[in-house]
């Protein structure tokens, strides 16, 4: 068992959460987090184990909301898969043993600042962000956007007041600030 | 002072709301409900404001957003903003403005010389004066013109007022709400639609808030006010007053400017002064209403002469009367619906001036067949002076005279796209043409249904036709449905001083000058005269200016045409557009996993793209970069030095073609690699010229990691993708970035491995992980984690890797673990010097022009397969034996300075352009060396090494003598990086 300690993408040793008086911010530090891309000729052995793993191959914006584990589409048969890292820091690893040679897998933990906004006012902050429908979506959309000049991804949760939003962890700081802010602008 | 052209009853103001505020230093009162305009006019003010260029005194010509004249500068300090329109600005508590441009006072403007030599001053004034003599231009001219020009002043202070960007969705946008846009919201909010109505005013309702008929039985504010509680009860509609839509883009986008604080004396905390939308709408319904026109006669732009329709605002929804005693002058029947209005208000009809012959006659107000060919009155209309059809003249005492030269619909958003609008004889105006934006439908004034029972019943075919709605629709009231008696006439003829565009001072008479000097086309009318432009765009005066074109160019309106209509709407503040980007946050940071650890170090940033990397690390002492770079250089080569490296781009390439996906992205081979082996790569564009380098390590037989350098991780991502997918779409191949998901550090230097080695679980011995090898490994204890041995700095190296969360800990542990070993962080200075000894390609060389053969590295270029710009690297006249080559650089004199960019001549001869043999790429001080060193491009230079030639730099003053060398300062041989 290694010692070092990891750091939250906001720099802390926990997780950062912020409450306004209509949504709260909290930054998700527990997610495992791996991309799956289907190889060529082998998509329907990978859409099988999608299956097994998820319940069913979401589709272009879709997202399925499983636990332990949930995945979501992020281009043609491409998927981005999340778990607990408590329990599956090493989703990597397990998700090559499980697909084989039917898809490349790529450890994508690092890549990624997971943020849940949940509240109320959650759609009202996310109109001064971005411009995916985030008031129409539904309970297991999951959209690519754009919020500051950052590529995002936004997941709408099974509660209505709860999105997810995952976005690079480099500037993790720059989009906490913007969601901040926006939460602030619409209190 | 109190209000004293303030009716007693009436209006739709909040008459418990007292509000105090002052104009030019002198205190009034007004109400909440109000604008400026309206409470100045309440209050018996009607000088606002100097024109443009001759600084004549102007007042109000609207009641709305086209207004032209009534500008004036609002609130102070910081946040004063210039040019903004009295007839918009809702009046709020300790509001504070003044009137602007002017040299004085407004009543004694100093500037208004300026009118008296009118005769001098008319359009092309400066095209044709300041051509002689050309030394005067930039320093007399220009500066005097600069001063004299413009509106209104900045307050040159940073805005402290923050703005939003915003984004909507909805199944049907509406823009205005009038009464056609009221319906048409109507109609389908109870659809159950997801409806946006938007309208610039802070009170929905458009002209049903100013007009005094009945909708039913109800006053047709009270059927507005009615109508908008009940769409703000619907969940699927909502409701954006304060919002001008500003333009119609591509695919159903609509920009729209919310107004979210303008009416408060500052914003309230943490929230925008305004919000810049984007809506995305499936359709679009435009209710923007319609613009009554002036009409041109001598001296038209005295203050209290103002359109008819803003007298009925002002006095209906303001309850003011803009002077006790009112002419109308009008070509149509709106005009005498002004003097019923204005009478019913116990305001004195002077006469209505009907240029009809078949005006209809009254009862309660003289009607005069006629025109008004004159006024009086300094700062302010005193008297008109009539020129009856039975030829005689008459003069009229009045303080406000109302134009109703008929109404022009608002088209501008038809038009956003390229659109023309089409002329319509009845109405004398143009209404839209066939060609909208996509999904839009027009509908009320705007569409030139001037009713308010055309309006309605117009907004409510809209809705269904947008929606595909089938029914009746809501009930809707019985309203007016007068029609349009309409005689076209623009101007006043024998006028000489009419104005057409108040805000540019253009008149008549500029217009026939445009004409005669050959400025005939609409467009350079335009140009030549100023006509429409500024604030207002010509809302009131491009139909006026190109009627009158069209007269004497002796075409039809219609030939003559309008100038383009383009977005924004209204004037708009820049800080809108720039929204949260601005300062600081102008664009996002991205932060290595070892910045928080390097700030407790103080270290020196530098932005690389949007990555904030060390570029050194100062210690106490060190009063120069120099000194520091310098040290962790020394450091560095003589025993460990450890440099983030995370900003380099890294490429996860997996697939079963992943090697020969390789082996076509760079020139040279990779097919063959080993697995746990990395290799130095070059990658070219398709015409032959280099465009990034760096490495692939392979970690399995279907998986390597490409690395790029920090400024083309992501041009060469995208070039990737664009390979895969495009050029090969039938490789088994996979790509995903990488580049944030692991920390990764360079550790250099004769130490490097035995630091290491206290870090690593594995054997990382020479034998066992030799120069250039790779692998997964773990690290203190068992994370997962990546090694390479590869070097930038020329020194035994390797890169490290972790999952980016342990980042932190890891270059810390780094730290503690490399203290006996002394070991150094380096910034990104110190490894550029390091680079540059090594003899290193980076950005500076591979600067879009090069080839591999100019870098030396003309070999690399596999013949035995073909890659990406292997066969255009070869083409006819690409490489020569005397083109340029990467060479080495060092001054004869180690005490002289190499700077980049400077230019290789012979030692004697003439410094041009013509004998330049080729320059300096990247130039640094050697700490090992002892002196200056630079790498470079010379002509066939490979072939000259030790050969003297002189340096030069014109633009620094710079005249060096150098010697040609490799380009391998420190290690040749590369006996370090292999040890």
């Amino acid at each position: 068992m290694h010692d070092l300690i990891p750091s939250t993408a906001l720099g802390g040793s926990t997780p950062r959460t912020d409450t306004f008086p209509h949504v709260t911010l909290s930054e998700n530090d527990g997610l495992a987090l791996a991309s799956v891309a289907a190889r060529l000729g082998r998509e329907a052995d990978c859409h099988g184990h999608l299956s097994a793993l998820l319940g069913r191959v979401p589709g272009p914006g879709q997202a399925v909301l499983r636990d332990p584990e949930a995945g979501f589409w992020m281009g043609p048969e491409q998927w981005m898969i999340g778990a607990p890292s408590a329990s599956q820091e090493l989703l990597a690893e397990d998700l090559k043993a499980r697909f084989g040679d039917s898809a490349s897998i790529t450890e994508q933990s690092g890549g990624w600042v997971c943020f849940d906004l949940i509240g109320p006012g959650m759609v009202d902050v996310m109109e001064r962000l971005c411009a995916a429908p985030v008031r129409r979506m539904q309970a297991g959309d999951a959209q690519r956007t754009v919020i500051h000049q950052l590529g995002c991804f936004v997941i709408r949760r099974e509660d209505p007041n709860h999105l997810r939003i995952l976005g690079p962890r480099a500037s993790a700081g720059t989009l906490h600030h913007a969601l901040v802010t926006a939460a602030r602008a619409t209190a | 002072m109190t209000q004293k052209n303030r009716f007693e009853t009436g209006g739709q103001i909040d008459r418990e709301s007292l509000h105090k505020f002052t104009f030019d230093g002198k205190s009034y009162t007004g109400h909440a409900g109000d604008t400026l305009a309206s409470a100045l006019l309440a209050n018996g003010v009607r000088l606002m404001g100097r024109s443009f260029k001759y600084h004549r005194p102007r007042g109000v010509l609207t009641a709305g957003s086209e207004e032209p004249n009534a500008l004036v500068e609002l609130r102070g300090g910081a946040r004063q903003e210039p040019n903004t329109r009295a007839t918009t600005i809702e009046l709020y508590d300790r509001l504070f403005a003044k009137s602007q441009n002017r040299l004085g006072s407004l009543k004694f403007d100093l500037l208004a010389i300026n009118d008296r030599l009118s005769n001098f001053l008319t359009a092309g004034f400066y095209y044709k004066t300041f051509m002689w003599p050309a030394a005067f231009w930039e320093k007399l001219y220009e500066p005097i013109i600069r001063h004299a020009a413009g509106l209104g002043s900045l307050s040159l202070k940073e805005d402290p007022d923050v703005y939003d960007k915003g984004f909507l969705h909805c199944d049907l946008l509406i823009i205005g709400a009038g009464p056609s846009g009221l319906a048409a919201a109507l109609t389908a909010g109870r659809a159950g639609a997801d409806v946006i109505l938007a309208d610039e005013d802070f009170r929905m309702g458009g002209r049903l808030n100013s007009e005094s008929y009945a909708l039913g039985d109800m006053s047709g504010a009270d059927w507005a006010a009615a109508t908008v509680a009940e769409l703000a009860s619907l969940p699927n509609v909502r409701l954006m007053a304060r919002t001008t839509v500003i333009g119609a883009f591509d695919h159903g986008i609509y920009g729209a400017v919310e107004r979210v604080s303008d009416h408060l004396r500052e914003p309230q905390p943490d929230k925008p002064r305004q919000i810049l939308w984007r809506i995305y709408t499936k359709r679009t319904i435009l209710a923007a209403g319609a613009t009554e026109r002036p009409i041109a006669f001598d001296n038209n732009d005295r203050p209290g002469i103002m359109l008819a329709s803003a007298l009925r605002t002002y006095a209906n929804r303001f309850a003011v009367a803009a002077d006790k005693r009112v002419a109308i002058f009008t070509n149509n029947d709106d005009g005498h619906r002004t003097a019923t209005d204005l009478q019913a208000q116990g305001i004195k009809i002077a006469a209505v001036v009907d240029v009809r012959a078949d005006a209809p006659r009254s009862a309660d107000y003289e009607v005069l067949h006629g025109e008004v060919v004159d006024t009086k009155g300094r700062l302010g209309l005193t008297f008109a002076e009539l020129k009856l059809t039975d030829g005689s003249s008459r003069t009229l005492e009045c303080g406000a005279l109302g134009m109703s030269g008929g109404w022009n619909p608002n088209v501008h958003m038809t038009c956003h796209q390229r659109g023309r609008p089409t002329w319509n004889a009845d109405l004398a105006a143009f209404v839209p043409g066939e060609a909208l934006p996509a999904g839009m439908t027009v509908a009320g004034a705007a569409l030139g249904d001037l009713s308010t029972a055309g309006a309605l019943s117009g907004g409510v075919k809209a809705a269904q036709s947008a929606l595909d709605l089938s029914g009746q629709g809501p009930d809707l009231p019985q309203a007016e449905d007068a029609p349009i008696n309409i005689k076209p006439f623009w101007y006043v003829e024998g006028c000489s001083r009419a104005w057409l565009d108040p805000q540019n001072d253009v008149t008549v008479k500029d217009v026939k000058l445009s004409h005669q000097e050959g400025f005939r086309s609409v467009e350079h009318l335009k140009r030549y005269t100023t006509l429409g432009m500024a604030t207002d765009q010509g809302k009131t005066s491009n139909m006026g200016g190109l009627a009158i074109m069209a007269e004497f160019a002796g075409k039809t309106i219609p030939e003559v045409g309008t100038t383009i209509f383009r977005p924004p709407y209204t004037p708009t503040a820049i800080g809108a557009f720039g929204g949260r980007h601005r300062g600081q946050e102008f664009h996002p940071k991205r932060l290595t996993p070892s910045h928080a650890w390097a700030e407790e170090r103080g270290a020196v940033f530098v932005e690389a793209g949007n990555w904030l990397r060390a570029q050194w690390f100062p210690l106490p002492g060190e009063t120069t970069w120099r000194e520091s770079v310098d040290r962790e250089v020394l450091a560095t080569r003589g025993s460990a030095g450890v440099c983030d490296v995370t900003t380099l781009g890294k490429v996860d390439v997996q697939g079963t073609d992943a090697a020969e996906f390789l082996n076509k992205i760079y020139c040279n081979g990779f097919a063959k690699l080993a697995v746990g082996k990395t290799r130095y790569g070059l990658m070219l564009r398709e015409d032959g010229i280099a465009m990034d380098d760096g490495t692939a390590a392979r970690l399995a037989d279907d998986h390597f990691v490409v690395t790029t350098t920090t400024a083309n991780a992501l041009p060469v991502y995208r070039h990737m993708e664009f390979v895969r997918q495009c050029l090969f779409p039938d490789m088994d191949v996979q790509l995903i970035s990488t580049t944030e998901a692991w920390a990764q550090y360079a550790v250099a230097g004769p130490n490097s491995r035995k630091v290491l080695e206290k870090i690593v679980d594995q054997d990382i011995s020479d034998e066992a992980f030799p120069f250039m090898a790779c692998a997964n490994i773990t690290v203190c204890g068992g994370l997962r984690a990546r090694l390479f041995r590869i070097s930038f700095s020329g020194e035994l190296a390797y890169e490290i890797a972790v999952p980016t969360a342990y980042g932190d800990a890891l270059i810390r542990r780094i730290m503690d673990e490399g203290a006996e070993f002394d070991i150094t962080p380096y910034g990104t200075e110190a490894l550029g010097v390091m680079r540059i000894e090594k003899g290193h390609a980076a950005g500076n060389e591979l600067n879009g022009t090069t080839t591999a053969q100019n870098l030396g590295m003309g070999r690399m270029v596999s013949k035995k397969k073909d890659s990406i710009g292997s066969v255009l690297s070869e083409r006819e006249g690409l490489n020569t034996d005397t083109d340029l080559r990467q060479i080495g650089i060092k001054p004869v004199d180690p005490s002289a300075s190499v700077p980049a960019g400077a230019h290789l001549m012979k030692l004697t001869g003439p410094i041009s352009a013509a004998e330049d043999q080729g320059y300096v790429t990247s130039a640094c001080y050697s700490p090992n060396l002892g002196h200056a060193i630079a790498l470079g491009f010379l002509q066939n230079g490979s072939e000259r090494m030790g050969e003297r030639i002189r340096l030069v730099s014109p633009l620094t003053g710079v005249e060096t003598e150098v010697e040609i060398v490799s380009a391998h300062f420190i290690d040749p041989e590369g006996d370090r990086l292999r040890a």
